[in-house]
Parts: C-alpha cells; sequence; structure tokens
C-alpha cells in the first residue's frame, strides 16, 4: 500500500460526475480529500489516493480519460 | 541562519520546524520560510549591505542559510542598465534592463540553486537534484559541482544536444526521461517522494524560492534605495514574480526603502500564459494548460505559484501581459540591436510584453520601469532559426562593393 498527493482539476462539463466516488468503489482506493474550490465554471480537487501503487496508476489513467486534469500537488516540476 | 523562524503554510498558516518539507501535511499547500525581520533590521543597513561582496550573497540575512557556508559561484549584483536606445524606441525615459543573463550559468537559476545546494549541504543531503529543460539543469550541475554533491540531472529524452552539455560539462548524472510532459512531470514527482535527494524544486522548494529575493534587493540597491514604479517580469511557475515583490516588501517593512509602490506585471508567451488568461477573466483560480511555446524555460503549464503571482498583480495593481508567438524574436532582436543584449526567448517575450504594456498606457514615459532579462541569448539559439542573410562577395574590392551597393539598396 503506498499514498499519493494529487489535483485533479475539472472542466465545467464534468463538475457534477462523480468522479471521485467512482475512483473509490470500482478501484477501491481510499480518497482523502484536504482542500477543493467548486464553482459553476470549473473546480479542483487536491486530495490524497491510498492504495496499491498498481491500482492507483489504474485509477489516475482513468481519471485522466474522463477529461479530469491530474497533477501533482506541486504543480508542475519540470523547469527551464 | 539567525534570522529565520519557521516554515508556514501559504494556505491554512499551520507551522512547520526548518526541514526539507515542500507541502503542508494538512491541506498539502505551499510552504514559506518565515523571518524574524525586527531581528533583520537591527542586523542590517543600507552602510551594511553596500560593504558586503558584489554578488547575491551581500544580502544574505535575508536567506534562510548561514553565510559562511554558502555555495557561491559569484551570483548575482547583476548588471542594471539605463537603456536609453530602447527607451527611446519604445516612449520611455527612464528604462533599465536588469541583465540576469550574465550570472555564471547564464540565467536568474543561479540565484535559487545557490540557496538550495547551501541549504542541502546543511541538511546533508549527500545527492543534488532536479528535472528541468535547460537553465536549471545547467545551474544545477554547476552548484553540485561546486559543492562536491553527487548530481542527478533529469531531461525529457527529445531535448536538444546544446543544453544537454550545457549540463553535462560539470560531471552530473545525466537521465534521460522517454514519454511525455505529463508522464516525465509525475515520474519525478514520485522519484523525490521515494529517494532522500535534495530535489531542488521539489522538496527543497521553499528554500529554492527565497534565492529570487535578491532580484528585488539588488533593483532597489541599484537604484539608489528606491523601488521602481515598474516591473516587468516573467512568468512561468509564477514564483519569480511574487519572489521580487516579496524582495521589495521585506526592503519597505524595515525601511531599506520607502514610499513602495511598484507595479508588479507578469509577462507570458502566448502558448502558455494561464496565470495572464486568469487575470484576464478576473479569476482567482489558475486552469491548467499544455504549453505549446517557443519559450520553452517559461513553458509550465500548470504553475505552482500561479495563484500568488495574480495576488500580485491584483494588490500592485499590475497587469498580466502575453506576448504573441511570432512576437518573441522580435523581441530578442529589438533588445540586441537596441542595447548589445542577447537574451533568450523569455527575454523576447518581457521585451514585447513592456512594449504592449505602454501601447496600452499602463506605462508612462518618465516612470522607472524594470525590464527582467533573466537568461542568455546563446542557450536557445535553435529558436532564432535562420534568419541571416549575409551580403556574398568573393575576396576583391570591386565585388564588394558591388555587393554591399546592391544590398544597401533594398
Amino acid at each position: 500500500m503506498s499514498t499519493k498527493r494529487v489535483r485533479f482539476t475539472f472542466p465545467s462539463e464534468l463538475i457534477k460526475e462523480p468522479v471521485i466516488y467512482k475512483l473509490g468503489i470500482d478501484f477501491e482506493i481510499v480518497t482523502n480529500i484536504r482542500r477543493a474550490d467548486v464553482r459553476d465554471s470549473m473546480g479542483w480537487v487536491v486530495l490524497e489516493l491510498e492504495g496499491d501503487d498498481e491500482i492507483i496508476k489504474d485509477g489516475l489513467d482513468w481519471v485522466a480519460s474522463t477529461g479530469v486534469r491530474v497533477d501533482p500537488v506541486g504543480g508542475d516540476i519540470i523547469e527551464g | 541562519m539567525p534570522h529565520v523562524k519557521c516554515l508556514r503554510c501559504r494556505e491554512c498558516g499551520s507551522e512547520y520546524p526548518i526541514e526539507p518539507l515542500n507541502a503542508c501535511e494538512f491541506c498539502f499547500g505551499p510552504l514559506e520560510v518565515e523571518y524574524d525581520y525586527e531581528s533583520i533590521s537591527k542586523a542590517v543597513s543600507r552602510e551594511s549591505i553596500a560593504a558586503g561582496p558584489n554578488t547575491m550573497w551581500r544580502y544574505h540575512d535575508f536567506l534562510p542559510v548561514d553565510r559562511e557556508l554558502a555555495i557561491d559561484i559569484s551570483t548575482g549584483f547583476t548588471p542594471l542598465i539605463h537603456a536609453k536606445n530602447l527607451g527611446s524606441q519604445l516612449g520611455l525615459d527612464k528604462l533599465y534592463i536588469k541583465n540576469d543573463s550574465v550570472n555564471p550559468t547564464y540565467s536568474f537559476k543561479d540565484r535559487p540553486v545557490s540557496v538550495t545546494t547551501t541549504k542541502a549541504l546543511e541538511f546533508e543531503f549527500e545527492v543534488l537534484a532536479c528535472v528541468s529543460t535547460g537553465n536549471l539543469m545547467g545551474s544545477v550541475a554547476a552548484h553540485g559541482a561546486k559543492a562536491g554533491m553527487k548530481t542527478m540531472v533529469f531531461y525529457p529524452a527529445d531535448l536538444e544536444q546544446g543544453k544537454i552539455q550545457g549540463a553535462a560539462v560539470y560531471g552530473p548524472t545525466m537521465v534521460a526521461v522517454t514519454g511525455n510532459y505529463d508522464h516525465a512531470n509525475r515520474f519525478c514527482s514520485e522519484l523525490a517522494d521515494n529517494h532522500r535527494w535534495a530535489f531542488v524544486n521539489i522538496n527543497m522548494r521553499p528554500f529554492y524560492a527565497e534565492g529570487s529575493k535578491t532580484l528585488g534587493y539588488e533593483v532597489a540597491e541599484q537604484l539608489g534605495w528606491k523601488a521602481p514604479d515598474h516591473c516587468v517580469v516573467p512568468g512561468a511557475s509564477g514564483e519569480l514574480h511574487t519572489k521580487i515583490w516579496k524582495g521589495l516588501q521585506e526592503f519597505n517593512d524595515i525601511g531599506l526603502i520607502e514610499n513602495l509602490k511598484t507595479k508588479m506585471h507578469l509577462a507570458q508567451p502566448e502558448g502558455c500564459s494561464p496565470i495572464v488568461g486568469a487575470f484576464e477573466t478576473g479569476s482567482d483560480h489558475v486552469t491548467p494548460v499544455r504549453p505549446e511555446t517557443l519559450a520553452k524555460s517559461l513553458a509550465i503549464g500548470n504553475p505552482a505559484a500561479g495563484p500568488y503571482s495574480l495576488e500580485v498583480l491584483k494588490e500592485t495593481d499590475g497587469t498580466g501581459v502575453y506576448a504573441e508567438e511570432n512576437t518573441i524574436i522580435d523581441g530578442i532582436k529589438l533588445l540586441a540591436e537596441t542595447e548589445g543584449i542577447f537574451t533568450e526567448t523569455a527575454g523576447g517575450v518581457v521585451i514585447s510584453s513592456l512594449k504592449k504594456l505602454v501601447e496600452q498606457g499602463k506605462i508612462k514615459r518618465d516612470e522607472v520601469t524594470v525590464a527582467y532579462v533573466t537568461g542568455n541569448g546563446l542557450k536557445t539559439m535553435e529558436a532564432m532559426g535562420d534568419f541571416v542573410e549575409p551580403i556574398q562577395t568573393t575576396p576583391d574590392y570591386e565585388t564588394f562593393q558591388t555587393a554591399l551597393a546592391a544590398a544597401q539598396k533594398s
């Protein structure tokens, strides 16, 4: 088991989708929301995920496939 | 490190000891170094600073490391040039260029990396690391060499040879990461979690960011202990913008300068302008973008300090402005042809954005304006393309005269 801290950014059309709920139910990943800002036009959620390494990876790939952007909590780390 | 109090979360205010931490354990917000300004104000004066070395380390009382331990390769105290020729073209009488492209590895990155390397040794890290597409990798490799540390430099596998060689010459372990940008970003973030390495812009980020404050101090000192009316700063993560402002604020708060009213403008390239995009729509939320820009050193689609940069724009009545991609090279050439300074693409973004700010009436002719040029043009030669059209001649005088006359007519 390991943990991963990530940030999900939701485009407006996906704000009402229960993406985090499905991540927990379908992938059996424990989700722990720490900070969020959800509005009509956009939303972001910072959360910690706990589960098997491979399952977390599969889960994040699925989240990205829905159109939700997945980033490390600290923003981009590749600098010029 | 006599004046440092703690690390504090920028979001929830939680306090942490001075350790290699990046994020708050409660809300995962970024951490910032907090100082005892009363102690600093007793320790420094204009005279004590002026008596210091001609490097960024003359401001050591404002940095989170001990001066005696500094890994110093003579970074900083770079020229502030009164740009009369460029100013004349743009309609500015008091335009200054802060030329930070003359640092030891030819970019401003030497400032944050110098602080970070010093701190990494203090924390007894054996490995200094970064993930970079250019300026940062060269600086980390150079400072790692000076510090005698093992150095790991990660970079996208398709990076230009010139940039790879520019870092490799210092002797780090070079690691080429295949795959797309997002995968490399995620992979290196995981590496930082799983190795006890000093990743300069990940687990060392609170200390790393502090080095950029010196670009605020220097400008104020070089202007005769006065803050400029305007600063035009290139924007990638947004951290440079916030830290130059923090530096000016610190000088003002302890009385080294007075009457701080600087407008902090932010310049991004059109192909990667998430902070400017939020500014223009009046949003306090920075929506990540996928970078597609010529200005590779500004290609951060999900800027860590984006929201704080927006706060600085709001607080200082600054303007977020983007340079159209097809004006970046124009900006580089304009600076080179008027002031004899060859900057990289980020500098082209700054100069083109400065021009827009003047055209928009945001900057007036008699206002003191500082444009930050943060990297050397020799680093991004490939971006210049094939723009040279020489006069062709055989080695005889008549042919040359004829060719010259024809060229002057066209």
